[in-house]
């Protein structure tokens, strides 16, 4: 079947829906998601968005802008970080304005707390003095991103946006530089659709799922990612994946930050709090790369707390903030580590882990989510990407806590309005071959091939050696082993042999399809990290433990050449206003 | 420790009735029952299908019914249920089976986008400033706002048993959402949509929904509230 429509957007999270609603009613749209809409990821973010309102104290987005630029390890595009950061407060404002139900201050006013990496100078006349973490935050309880995504859904009903739940992407269809379209399954019959439209937004979120303990949900597998390297355009920064510390022992549910922006505090076997010694003025609220090698530097030099069953765990200490901060501020996270692992925290410690949370890198994009198609800046007519999936690079090495449901709701905007603006001009383009082709041999394929490898085992395998080789800590043995095992574990997905032969939501097929796209994201991220032979942000070579801003400091493109094989490329990071510095806290 | 489940089974394409079929598994008492479902499609039957996204009670995709209650799979654990006997999962009551635990839940969705569920202010706003709401009246939206729309509390509640055209707990809760939101002004026009018979006065009172709701929501208490508003109206 064959669909037209002016634009298409494939992914309901914050990103996805954020541009269907900035979409002119005489355009038609369409979004296409894998789950219904409100199921997405954006919906599991808890601890807030940030933004310089100065709602409960004096702040600027200055101060924003430059704690997204030291936090992203001097590899985000200031450029870019210059627009989200100023664009904030408006961004914030309108989703209050959309019905979104935020905390309050004493005032009525949207209310603000602390969270990690997010500073400001202690005397704002002296730009020597120290910088001290300031109320940034805008937050409703710990669920902030349930009702973001929530109020955004409720905002395209309004608008009567057109839906198409449950709709597996399978296809991206580009020729001749022009992005002409898309296949997708219904996941309800399994008949292949062609999606025809003028402008495509992807905004298919991260992928969390090629790690063994990630705070991301299933559909986390990186579809939108993998279709676009696999159809020989860059994905960019691959190698920067962020480790949330505090993710659940063994689970990885996260445990947001929020939690020590209220006052919690990580301590070792001994009791102690380590963060002193690693970041001794924010300390707990240190950004989450820093925090995350903290963690299992104490567990590595023996100073973690041993589990049942035989790994290592650190506790994140909450009693202190006595039951009503509990309640209040952080019910749903205290929620969890009552379900899940049986402890009361308001009286023991909550055992956590770091956890893979975020994908920094990914489609790169201009800062009006159009994609490029090569490391000169040349553009994919009609294709656009917004949210974890795209990389615009705003978070550059390491993402600050909060600016991911900035991300979602400024670059969303700002690619429906580019949409809207192409849109006045643009055309369909007609297919040169037939589209859905490409799925129907895909789909044979994977049906009727026999072996006897089965998809949990290798998954479970390549999730497990990307925590273990390509993880917090990389050096090149580990990361040579894990090149050639991807290789073998792409060779054994050839002899999967899919149980479900039927048409009806055979999601037996949907994840062995999800598990091919998580191979090539595995591969982009485990090239990246080879290639690159320093520490910057999230990406911590032991064999280079310097960031080396004379040869580095640049941006990854990765394709693959056309033998199948990754080749690498560079952009110069965009600078404005701030210098490299080292990066203390 | 072994645990057997049984899962209610429906392949359309083959199959004239839903049936049940046993596993039989070694399981961890801290297993979530969504754990045992992949446990047993990854490891025995590929075929059995379900919905499942965040897996820790945020997405609400997996809904379904427990040993005769509705709960999310992800946030029941085997030691929280009785393991000595057969486990019996089955899709949540009062939906048309797709396959196997996967509803059409297009009735559901519908009933909940009768009561308009978004801010209606027709009031124009500076652009650089929020509506202002104190913290007192924004607390009062937070427990509806949890809601995830997993569909457990509509599905079970007797009057949606005896009446499918109820619009049910989870759609009033949505009502409430909005008709107590300072900063809303229809809600006079969505409590005209619930106060009808096939409305808010088929609620019983029953109290099943607060049983069955995953986030723990006082959803009878919100549905009184809401009662309570229309009959200050008519006086």
């Amino acid at each position: 079947m064959i669909h037209k429509f002016d634009v298409v957007i494939v992914g309901a999270g914050g990103a996805g829906l954020r541009a269907a609603i900035e979409i002119p009613k005489e355009y038609s749209c369409a979004v296409i998601s894998k789950v219904f809409p409100t199921r997405s990821h954006t919906g599991t973010a808890q601890g807030g968005v940030c933004a310089a309102l100065s709602n409960e104290e004096e702040d600027s987005w200055l101060d924003h802008a430059f704690d997204t630029v030291k936090g992203s390890d001097y590899l985000g595009d200031q450029d870019a970080i210059e627009i989200m950061c100023q664009d904030a407060p408006r961004a914030i404002i309108e989703l209050e304005h959309m019905g979104m139900p935020f905390s309050r201050t004493k005032e009525g006013k949207i209310a603000q707390r602390k969270f990690g990496g997010h500073t400001k100078l202690e005397d704002p006349k002296d730009p020597n003095s120290k910088r001290i973490p300031v109320n940034r935050a805008c937050y409703s309880a710990d669920r902030t991103g349930h009702v973001m995504l929530q109020t955004l859904y409720e905002n395209c009903i309004k608008n009567n946006v057109n839906f198409y739940s449950e709709y597996f992407l399978t296809d991206l269809i580009i020729e001749d530089g022009i992005c002409k379209g898309l296949t997708a399954i219904d996941m309800a019959t399994s008949e292949i659709h062609t999606f025809q439209a003028k402008a495509i937004m992807f905004a298919t979120g991260g992928y969390g799922r090629a790690f063994r303990i990630t705070s991301n949900a299933h559909v986390g597998t990186g579809d939108g990612c993998a279709l676009v390297y696999k159809a020989g355009l860059p994905l960019e920064d691959m190698e920067f994946y962020q480790f949330h510390p505090t993710g659940l022992w063994r689970l990885g549910i996260l445990v947001s930050e929020a939690a020590r922006g209220e006052g919690g505090i990580l301590r070792n076997n001994a009791g102690e709090r380590f963060m002193e010694v690693y970041a001794p003025t924010v300390k707990d609220l240190a950004p989450r790369d820093m925090v995350s090698r903290a963690i299992i530097s104490e567990i590595r030099a023996g100073r973690g707390i041993l589990g049942s069953d035989g790994t290592y765990y650190i506790n994140l200490d909450l009693t202190h903030l006595g039951k009503k901060v509990i309640d209040e501020k952080i019910p749903e996270i205290t929620g969890f580590a009552r379900t899940y692992l049986g402890v009361e925290p308001t009286k023991e410690c909550v055992p956590i882990q770091p956890t893979a949370h975020y994908a920094m890198g990914g489609i790169p994009t201009n800062y009006d989510a159009e994609v490029l198609a090569d490391n000169k800046g040349t553009l994919v007519t009609g294709f656009y990407a917004a949210g974890e999936c795209a990389c615009v690079s705003v978070h550059g090495g390491n993402r600050l806590g909060t600016n991911s449901l900035l991300d979602i709701v400024v670059f969303g905007r700002r690619g429906g309005k580019k949409i809207s603006q192409f849109l006045k001009t643009a055309e369909l383009h007609d297919f040169k071959t037939d589209p859905a082709e490409k799925t129907r041999v895909m789909m044979d394929k994977l049906l009727t091939q026999s072996g006897n490898e089965k998809l949990a085992v290798i998954r479970r395998e390549l999730q497990q050696n990307m925590m273990d080789k390509c993880g917090i800590f990389r050096n090149e043995k580990d990361l040579l082993e894990n090149k050639e095992l991807i290789k073998q574990f792409k060779e054994r997905y050839k002899n999967i042999a899919v149980q479900d032969k039927s048409k009806v939501f055979n999601t037996d097929l949907i994840e062995t399809i999800e598990l091919g796209n998580l191979l090539d994201i595995a591969e982009s991220i485990n090239e990246g990290a080879l290639n690159r032979q320093e520490s910057r942000g999230a990406h911590t070579r032991e064999d280079f433990p310097k960031r080396d801003d004379a040869g580095w400091m640049k941006h990854t493109f990765i394709t693959k050449n056309e033998t199948g094989d990754p080749k690498i490329e560079y952009k110069p990071v965009v600078i404005t206003r701030f210098q490299p510095m080292e990066r203390k806290y | 420790m072994q645990v057997t489940f049984k899962i209610l089974r429906f392949n359309p394409e083959v199959d004239k009735e839903p049936h049940f079929e046993e596993y039989r598994f070694e399981g961890q008492d801290n297993m979530t029952i969504l754990d045992c479902l992949h446990k047993i499609k990854w490891e025995h039957d590929g075929t059995l299908a379900f919905r499942r996204s965040c897996a820790h009670g945020v997405c609400g995709s997996d809904g379904m019914r427990i040993n005769g209650k509705n709960h999310l799979a992800c946030s029941t654990l085997l030691k929280d249920i009785n393991t000595k006997k057969t486990v019996v999962i089955e899709p949540l009551p009062s939906m048309p089976i797709v396959k196997d635990l996967i509803l059409d839940m297009t009735d559901f969705y519908e009933k909940y986008k009768a009561v308009k569920p978004y801010l209606i202010n027709k009031t124009p706003v500076t652009g650089d400033s929020e509506r202002l709401q104190s913290n007192e009246d924004a607390e009062k939206l937070f427990e509806s706002a949890k809601c995830i729309l997993c569909a457990c509390c509509t599905t079970s509640c007797p009057s949606t048993w005896s009446n499918d055209k109820y619009i049910g707990p989870a759609a009033l809760l949505k009502a409430y959402r909005f008709v107590f939101d300072t900063r809303d002004e229809a809600a006079d026009e969505r409590l005209d949509i619930i106060d009808t018979p096939d409305g808010i006065w088929r609620c019983h009172t029953i109290f099943n929904c607060i049983e069955s709701c995953p986030k723990e929501i006082n959803i009878t208490w919100h549905i009184s509230q809401l009662k309570k508003e229309l009959s200050s109206r008519e006086m």
